[in-house]
């Protein structure tokens, strides 16, 4: 074709791998993490005092209440995105399941690693999550997620009470890390490791958006993904 | 040693009046959080049923417990409870001493064999077979075990019986544990503090022999009605908390106006007691009220959790101790940096690469 033109054209394949609902999740799913992570940080170290009466601010309380409303929002979005891993396609699946077993994931998962070390000359190609990402992403969010899940409603029963449902499923948890500080400071340790993989991801994404044979950031807005080329 | 007359009868011969009597009742069925109409049933229950002994042992502790009860709020209440108990066995506070002293042990034992309650003090070390606290000859853990083989429940005082307390803190030389790494087959109610308040223990002893049961307890063995809820839910200061006004040094305005002490450090968000209700020294005050954060002193290992006056505090993992902020803080940068450099070398790599692929295409062409 291109003869004719002289415009050197690249032939693009296109493949449908995030489905509307895994989308819709990804984004509201960042908004709590980022919402989590900041108010989070503040009711650990609070903003300086405000002067004047107790009763003409509620700072602190708004403060707690946007990270409960948060944590409830991740807890809701986490229960529909493991439905949604059932109903869902192939690929939305893979946020719950890690193939360990399958030796090519390893090999693969050291190719994209020497690729992120320069040692490669180009990324292999993948319709769902490279190895690392893939990796990553079960173990921060999947697992780190219910961590941050567990301690966080286990720290909340703390304020709805003896009884309460939070207690009832998740007040067991206090006594089994130790005492309620160590809840604390466990939540508070998670929100580090969140920070840090929010950073790698978001770096990763827009760098492999523009140095890979893949798209990535209009892969979680539109769904498809776009091959650069027709290279296996 | 007589024990088979009703407690009232024991209070009025230490001289306690009628009045004096019903007053006891009346405060002990508010510090339990029950209707008025309760006065009257521990009344009565005093009043009529035989008077349960209650054996008072000391391990590895400092006194504490014992100094706290004897000081409860209300006169009466040490004198009137102390009456219901100290005539069997506590060394601290019986008159009997030495041989006679051990003998009233084994008496009690005997005669009310799964009849009577253990209250524990302190607790047992049990590195170098116990040899770190040795009572009437013998090892603090022999003794607990026999005694605790034949009572009814065991009440266990303090942070040491319940946790652990300083004796066991890191790296606890003497090997100490709380009494329920030891007892196994009795009920234990926790009553955790260091001390715990008077008006607790008076008020968890005056339950179990008024009711005869065990107070209802929570998942860690605490009556629920005095460890239910954290310092912080009940804490007088707590409004300044929700606004968001904080002392943020022991000398500022804050601290004057009385601002939550969450900046400095205090645990009472962590920590389960009662000290924000009932307080202590006849009501007077408690910490936070004196203007000093809680240390959480009836949380397990509070002595472990790092500093007092710190609220993200030190973890403490496989011998490392270690800020979460501060490891966080120093993460987060390293990463941002490595992100910056490998950007900055991915972008180079893609223009040499760029010309590379603009060569070979030549070079074909
Ligand atoms: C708090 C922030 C974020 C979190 C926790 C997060 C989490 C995730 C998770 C769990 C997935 C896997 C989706 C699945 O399989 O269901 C994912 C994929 C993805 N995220 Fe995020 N994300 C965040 C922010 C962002 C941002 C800001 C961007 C854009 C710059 C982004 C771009 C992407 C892309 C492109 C993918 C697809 C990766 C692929 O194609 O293999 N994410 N993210
Ligand atoms: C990505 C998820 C989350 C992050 C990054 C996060 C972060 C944090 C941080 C840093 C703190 C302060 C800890 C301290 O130093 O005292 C905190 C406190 C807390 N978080 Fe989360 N959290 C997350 C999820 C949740 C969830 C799902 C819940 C459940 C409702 C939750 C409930 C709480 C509660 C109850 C507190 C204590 C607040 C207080 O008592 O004032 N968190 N969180
Ligand atoms: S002073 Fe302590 S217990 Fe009281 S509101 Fe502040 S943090 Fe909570
Ligand atoms: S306020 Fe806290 S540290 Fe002080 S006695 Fe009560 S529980 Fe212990």
């Amino acid at each position: 074709m291109s003869m004719y033109t002289g415009v050197p054209t690249v032939k693009r394949t296109a493949v449908y791998v995030y489905q509307t609902p895994v989308r819709i999740w990804h984004w509201v799913n960042a908004l709590a993490i980022t919402v989590l992570a900041i108010t989070g940080y503040l009711i650990g170290s609070p903003l300086p005092s405000l002067p004047g009466e107790a009763s003409d601010h509620y700072l602190m309380g708004n403060i707690r209440f946007l990270h409960f409303a948060a944590g409830y929002v991740f807890l809701v979005g986490f229960l529909f995105r493991l439905y949604w891993a059932v109903v869902g396609n192939r690929y939305s699946r893979q946020l719950f399941t890690l193939p360990f077993w399958r030796r090519g994931f390893w090999s693969e998962l050291v190719h994209e690693l020497r690729w992120y070390a320069f040692q490669e000359p180009e990324p292999r190609k993948y319709v769902g999550h490279n190895p690392l990402a893939h990796l990553f992403m079960v173990v921060i969010i999947t697992v780190g997620g219910l961590v941050m899940m567990v301690t966080g409603f286990a720290l909340y029963s703390e304020q709805t009470g003896l009884g309460s449902w939070q207690d009832e499923l998740f007040g067991w948890v206090i006594p089994a890390v130790g005492q309620s500080q160590d809840v604390r400071m466990w939540h508070h340790w998670g929100m580090w490791v969140i920070v840090v993989f929010v950073m790698l991801h978001v770096y990763t994404a827009i760098r492999e958006d523009i140095m890979s044979r893949q798209s990535l950031i209009s892969t979680m807005i539109s769904g498809w993904r776009m091959f650069k080329d027709d290279r296996p | 040693m007589a024990t088979t007359d009703t407690f009232y009868e024991a209070m009025r011969r230490q001289g306690i009046s009628r009045r004096g009597f019903l007053q006891f009742c009346t405060i002990t069925a508010a510090t339990l959080g029950l209707a008025p109409g309760f006065a009257g049933r521990i009344a009565e229950a005093m009043e009529t049923k035989p008077r349960i002994p209650v054996l008072w042992l000391h391990g590895l502790e400092c006194t504490c417990c014992s100094e706290s009860f004897i000081r409860s709020a209300h006169p009466l209440a040490s004198d009137v409870v102390l009456s219901m108990i100290s005539l069997d066995y506590n060394d601290t506070l019986m008159a009997a001493a030495g041989h006679q002293a051990e003998a009233i042990l084994d008496e009690i034992r005997h005669q009310y064999k799964g009849r009577y309650i253990l209250a524990v003090e302190g607790n047992p070390p049990l590195g170098q077979d116990g040899m770190s606290c040795i009572i009437g000859g013998r090892p603090f853990l022999d003794q607990l075990r026999e005694v605790a083989a034949d009572c009814q429940a065991v009440i266990a005082w303090g942070t040491c019986a319940s946790w652990g307390c300083v004796q066991a803190a890191h790296p606890n030389p003497t090997q100490a544990v709380s009494i329920d790494k030891v007892i196994h087959d009795k009920p234990i109610i926790k009553v955790p503090g260091c001390p715990p308040i008077a008006e607790v223990m008076t008020g968890v002893i005056a339950y179990m022999l008024t009711f005869e049961r065990l107070p209802e307890l929570d998942r860690q063995g605490r009556p629920k009605m005095f460890y239910g809820q954290r310092i912080h839910d009940k804490c007088y200061r707590r409004p300044h908390f929700d606004a968001g006004q904080f002392v943020e040094s022991w000398d500022d305005e804050g601290a004057r106006k009385g601002y939550c002490l969450y900046k400095m450090g205090c645990k009472g968000p962590t920590t389960y007691n009662a000290c924000s209700t009932v307080r202590w020294n006849d009501g007077v005050s408690f910490p936070i009220q004196s203007g000093h954060g809680c240390i959480g002193c009836s949380e397990k290992d509070f002595w472990d959790k790092g500093s007092f006056y710190d609220h993200v505090t030190d973890t403490r993992v496989f011998g490392i101790e270690a800020n979460a902020d501060a490891v966080g803080i120093a993460a987060a940068g390293t990463v941002g940096a490595a992100i910056t450099a490998h950007a900055a070398a991915s972008a180079v790599h893609r223009i040499k690469q760029r010309a590379g692929a603009q060569h070979t295409e030549d070079g074909q062409a």
